[in-house]
């Protein structure tokens, strides 16, 4: 892919993460220098009080990640949902709610870079009104996160396996990995009461 | 309430009768939340999506507050109708123009709205006259906590409500409030005032146009982060600040009686008069127009037109409410000449001259 500015390779994509939209850059050493420089000397963005700067992924991602690092990077995909931190990074938007844990560690700086903040103070889910889990695991993370979520985010992957099964017509596999959905559904979501 | 019925009606938060109402338009809070067991939505299949919806839709109409909503498919809409929406301000552009199973769920005085599939799986939004944003809170507040007790939100114990953009990740809470600021702007004081909020993390941005360049002098301000700081202390960040802005604007229109009313005078009345007699008058101009006759009536110079006849006029002579009032489509020409028509009529006889020509 060639840099946006000139006829160079690019070896750095830049995905700027403004509130609400998305911009993609790719720039070769030269121009990526000069555009770093750029938004973090001037612009509106106030660089006191620690506030992150407007830098992309680049500035967030380690020092010393290289292109090749990145590339790898890019390579891993997330278990449930399937979707690659290099899609990820180009479209801005994640694949679903497990991707926050598969790319927890990645996430972290560019999340501090976005919100100056990577730990949540505000509300929380009071849902607890579904059946207990009996065991010491399911109350330390009840305390944490409503209960039945992990296994719940789980369906998501069961679900992909699901089609997959279908497409191999492997209806056999199909049929458990359905009947997998509906018992963690039906244990973790609350029945619909209907009127009258 | 079909949507036929909406295009009549006027919004609670248009009839320009909350606090500060001259300068602050209305005040929203918007809440954005997935749920545990699908993907997000960009990822999701169009099955999923159809799933998702009819979850999140069959849920929300067995909650005490989800009774009181009417379910709009967004997806099966005429792109008039989901316009109109848009126009509204009860769903995103962007939720208009996607593509797949998507929908709203709207209440009859258009405070609540609840857009499903949006870049979210469920968006809830609470918008207030005036600059209320309180009332929006805690109005938005019991709306969240019912759905989540039957909802299982997408959540994680350090990064919160987890959303498909990490930018509103955390609370997923952006708070607005949408300002007419025709003061700042004549006194080219606005690009300051942009700037001194840019500094603490607070957007601007003008409505009715490209990017910062605003229509009709009407700006909206809201939170940029959405994590680390709880929700009660984003509502505040906003609210904290509109106060000092609104104090700048009326000091700004202050300053022009004072130092130039017969140019004022002259502006306002020029603009009212054009909005009576153009005979075909573009979306853009109406807005300008009617912001500088907005001005002159909160300032005395025009005594014989009501605010929340400016405001119904905002929204009134935008394309789709003009197609849907005169019941057929019309291309930019002929809109321009409805326009036109249309205000020349409603400045005449009142909104009951137009109403009885709409079969």
């Amino acid at each position: 892919m060639k840099c946006q500015q000139c006829d160079k390779q690019a070896v750095f994509h830049i995905t700027e993460l403004e509130a609400g939209a998305v911009r993609e850059l790719h720039l070769c050493e030269d121009h990526a220098r000069t555009y770093l420089n750029q938004s973090e000397g001037g612009g509106g963005a106030s660089d006191d009080e620690g506030k992150p700067k407007a830098g992309g992924l680049t500035g967030a991602l380690d020092v010393g990640q290289t292109a090749d690092e990145l590339a790898i990077l890019d390579q891993r995909a997330c278990d449930h949902c399937g979707i690659t931190f290099f899609e990820f990074r180009n479209q801005g938007r994640l694949g679903c709610p497990h991707d926050y844990v598969q790319f927890e560690k990645e996430l972290e700086p560019l999340i501090a870079n976005i919100h100056g903040m990577i730990e949540h103070t505000g509300r929380r889910p009071s849902r607890g009104a579904t059946a207990g889990s009996a065991n010491a695991e399911g109350a330390a993370a009840a305390a944490a996160l409503p209960e039945g979520t992990d296994e719940l985010t789980g369906v998501i992957c069961l679900r992909r396996e699901m089609k997959e099964a279908i497409s191999r017509e492997d209806y056999e596999k199909a049929s458990e990995h359905r009947d997998s959905i509906k018992a963690i559904e039906e244990r973790w979501i609350p029945p619909l009461h209907q009127d009258g | 309430m079909k949507i036929d019925t909406l295009t009549h009606s006027i919004g609670e938060w248009l009839r320009g009768t909350g606090p500060e109402s001259d300068i602050v338009m209305s005040s929203r809070v918007r809440l954005a939340r997935n749920v545990a067991n699908y993907p997000f939505v960009s990822r999701a299949s169009e099955q999923d999506r159809l799933e998702v919806e009819k979850m999140l839709r069959d849920r929300i109409a067995t909650v005490p507050v989800g009774r009181a909503l009417e379910y709009i498919d967004v997806g099966h809409l005429q792109e008039v109708d989901r316009q109109l929406l848009v126009e509204r301000q009860l769903i995103s552009r962007e939720h208009a123009e996607a593509q797949g199973a998507r929908g709203v769920a709207i209440d009859v005085m258009e405070q609540v709205s609840l857009m499903i599939n949006e870049e979210d799986h469920l968006r809830i939004q609470c918008m207030h006259s005036g600059l209320d944003l309180l009332g929006a809170w805690e109005q938005i507040k019991v709306v969240d906590d019912q759905i989540e007790k039957i909802v299982p939100y997408a959540f994680h114990p350090r990064f919160g409500y987890l959303t498909a953009c990490p930018t509103n990740v955390g609370t997923g809470i952006r708070v607005s409030v949408m300002l007419h600021l025709p003061g700042l702007v004549i006194t080219r004081q606005i690009d300051m005032v942009f700037r001194s909020l840019h500094k603490i993390s607070l957007a601007v941005r003008g409505l009715y146009g490209e990017g910062s360049q605003a229509m009709g002098d009407f700006y909206q301000i809201s939170n940029q982060t959405t994590l680390g700081r709880t929700e009660e202390e984003l509502v505040q960040q906003v609210g904290d600040v509109v106060p000092v802005i609104i104090d700048y604007e009326r000091r700004a229109r202050e300053f022009l009686v004072r130092e130039t009313q017969q140019n004022v005078h002259d502006q306002v009345s020029r603009a009212y008069g054009i909005l009576r007699t153009a005979q075909t008058i573009s979306a853009e101009e109406t807005m300008q127009l009617l912001s500088r006759v907005r001005m002159g009536v909160l300032l005395g110079f025009i005594g014989d037109v009501k605010i929340a006849d400016i405001n119904a006029l905002l929204v009134r002579t935008q394309p789709a409410h003009l197609q849907k009032l005169r019941g057929v489509e019309l291309d930019t020409n002929d809109r321009n000449i409805e326009r036109a028509r249309y205000l020349r009529q409603y400045f005449e006889e009142g909104d009951a001259g137009n109403r009885s020509s709409v079969n």
